[in-house]
């Protein structure tokens, strides 16, 4: 048994190596003095970060990427809160039913919650916008936010709902005084993990973008060109930073406080 | 304010209506009217003919006519089947083992385990396909070092723009996804069933081929799930790094509605695409409850 461990210790190792090597090769060849991704390696160089400041069209598009992350992250945890406990303690068919379609996009291909959104928009005028890629962001993420609530509120003992509703505590007064405050570092994390999600997110933005792309769409138009690769390597490796920080903050702050709550309900 | 008294038997009884309301109003916004009756749009479209307008004119069954006379559309059918097949079956079979080790033998370093598998979960996706074609390229990555190293004296063009590239790419960007339902299914078998197997005399194989494979098959399905249903329907890897032999249905989807633009016969395209993964679906409940689903 022990030998077996030994050796799957190293193959976990190869996987990880596999899972971060093609990505790791951007921040490496953003540093490097030559167009071409090739080895050997051509010497240092800071100027594909340089050649990042005064680009007007990336800048907007990184405000842009801001703003619709922000807004869709809040929509999508809103929703990720609601949804789920009223899932767990709603105890109505209609409840239960949202829980569940709130689920589905997981079994949705991105191409068709993109195409099936855009018909949406153009229906009701909208068309393609900064407010139709809010939306299709909110479905995107909404699996993510309606699952990570839904085990924090189920890891509250039941009790401590009930006491607060024995107590004399209104539906308003349990969710809002004792439920929210107890599950706020899950709160927050999916919040920062949906943001991430629309940050990162292509699939979808391609069919509901209009003039205004996000960051991913202007690294998309980038790509045509092989001249603005190693440009594309470095705003590539500040995005991959920046995620790497988020997703780093957002998976402590998911498991912290778990075991006070369930040691220490009161 | 509340007229109950303070010995009503269930707390949930005294739900007011308002709080009900407005909790259930943003999921009942997002869930019915972004997701079903959006759906319910594409179904509605694929019925339509094509005139240029919005919602197409007249109801017919001319798109899913064309879609199944037409050979081209088996064969992208096919080829996205096949290549979703492979990528699925190349993530669970990898991630199998990881999940594994983090549930039996990781000890105190599975939370750090767990994080560094998760990681690139939520990392962009399009940077990750991104990486593989870098690697990939004529003067890429792989070839320069295959030269430098002098295991090659040319480069070559094998490596980018075939399906083989789609499935290495689609099978590195959806890694992430299949370690977490195994290891969970992995991780909640009760320990006293492995006790039991080995107290009545079987080897660890054994043990591992009745005992802790048959159970953690909820999670292997689960972990399947996830990885087919955004690989089959994937537009961008193909774009990206398979050339013109690997065109997907996701790749022709996009294309009507985008130069193409005939979105009736898109939409046709996505409910086919949706009757397939309803068909994996049916077949992984099938198999799941064949193994006693314990979810």
């Amino acid at each position: 048994m022990k030998r077996d461990g030994r050796w799957l210790g190293l193959y976990v190792l190869a996987y990880l190596v596999f899972l971060y090597l093609p990505v790791l090769l951007i921040p490496l060849f953003s540093f490097n003095d030559s167009i071409q991704a090739a080895f050997p390696l051509q010497g240092f160089t800071l100027q594909w970060y340089a050649s990042l400041y005064g680009n007007p069209a990336l800048s907007g598009a990184l405000a842009n990427s801001l703003v619709i992350g922000a807004v869709a992250a809040s929509g999508a945890t809103l929703c990720g809160i609601t949804v789920s406990y009223m899932d767990l303690y709603g105890r109505s068919p209609l409840a239960a039913t949202i829980g569940a379609v709130a689920r589905l996009p997981i079994l949705i291909p991105g191409v068709i919650v993109g195409i099936s959104l855009l018909i949406l928009v153009n229906l009701v005028g909208l068309g393609p916008s900064r407010v139709a890629i809010v939306l299709g962001h909110i479905l995107v993420a909404l699996p993510t936010t309606v699952v990570i609530m839904r085990s924090r509120f189920a890891a509250i003992p039941r009790t401590v709902r009930e006491a607060a509703l024995d107590l004399g505590a209104s539906d308003w007064t349990t969710f809002r005084r004792v439920m929210l405050p107890l599950s706020l570092p899950a709160v927050l994390s999916a919040f920062m993990l949906a943001f991430l999600i629309s940050f990162d997110e292509f699939i979808v933005v391609f069919f509901l973008a209009g003039t205004e792309p996000t960051l991913p769409l202007y690294i998309w138009s980038q790509l045509r060109f092989p001249r603005s690769l190693p440009t594309v390597m470095a705003l590539g490796t500040v995005i991959l930073a920046v995620s790497f920080i988020i997703a780093g903050t957002a998976e402590i702050l998911r498991h912290r406080g778990l075991g006070a709550v369930r040691r220490n309900p009161a | 304010m509340s007229t109950l008294a303070a010995n009503q038997p269930l707390p949930e009884f005294r739900s007011s209506p308002v709080f009900r309301f407005t909790m259930l109003l943003p999921g009942a916004l997002v869930t019915f009217l972004l997701i079903l009756f959006a759906l319910g749009l594409v179904l509605f479209l694929a019925l339509r003919g094509n005139d240029g307008s919005l919602l197409g004119a007249g109801f017919s069954l001319s798109n899913f006519i064309t879609v199944v006379s037409d050979p081209l559309y088996w064969t992208v059918t096919l080829r996205s089947l096949v290549i979703a097949g492979l990528v699925t079956m190349a993530t669970v079979v990898t991630a199998y083992p990881v999940a594994y080790y983090l549930a039996f033998h990781a000890g105190r370093r599975r939370g750090l385990l767990l994080f560094l598998v998760t990681l690139p979960f939520w990392t962009s996706y399009l940077l990750r396909v991104f990486a593989w074609k870098i690697v990939l390229a004529y003067n890429g990555v792989l070839n320069s070092a295959l030269i430098e190293s002098g295991i090659w004296s040319e480069p070559t063009l094998a490596f980018l723009n075939t399906p083989a590239a789609v499935v290495v790419t689609l099978a590195h960007a959806y890694a992430p996804f299949a370690i977490l339902p195994i290891y969970v299914a992995l991780d909640t078998i009760p320990k006293s069933l492995l006790e039991a197997a080995s107290d009545l005399g079987a080897r660890p194989f054994t043990s591992f081929r009745r005992v802790v494979l048959p159970n953690s098959m909820p999670g292997v399905l689960a972990a399947a799930l996830v990885v087919f249903v955004p690989t089959v329907g994937d537009y961008v890897t193909p774009a990206m790094v398979g050339g013109p032999a690997s065109t997907m249905i996701g790749s022709l989807i996009q294309s009507q509605f985008g130069k193409a633009n005939d979105w009736p016969f898109g939409a046709a395209l996505s409910v086919c695409v949706m009757l397939v993964i309803l068909l994996v679906v049916l077949v992984a409940r099938g198999a799941d409850r064949r193994f006693g689903s314990r979810t």
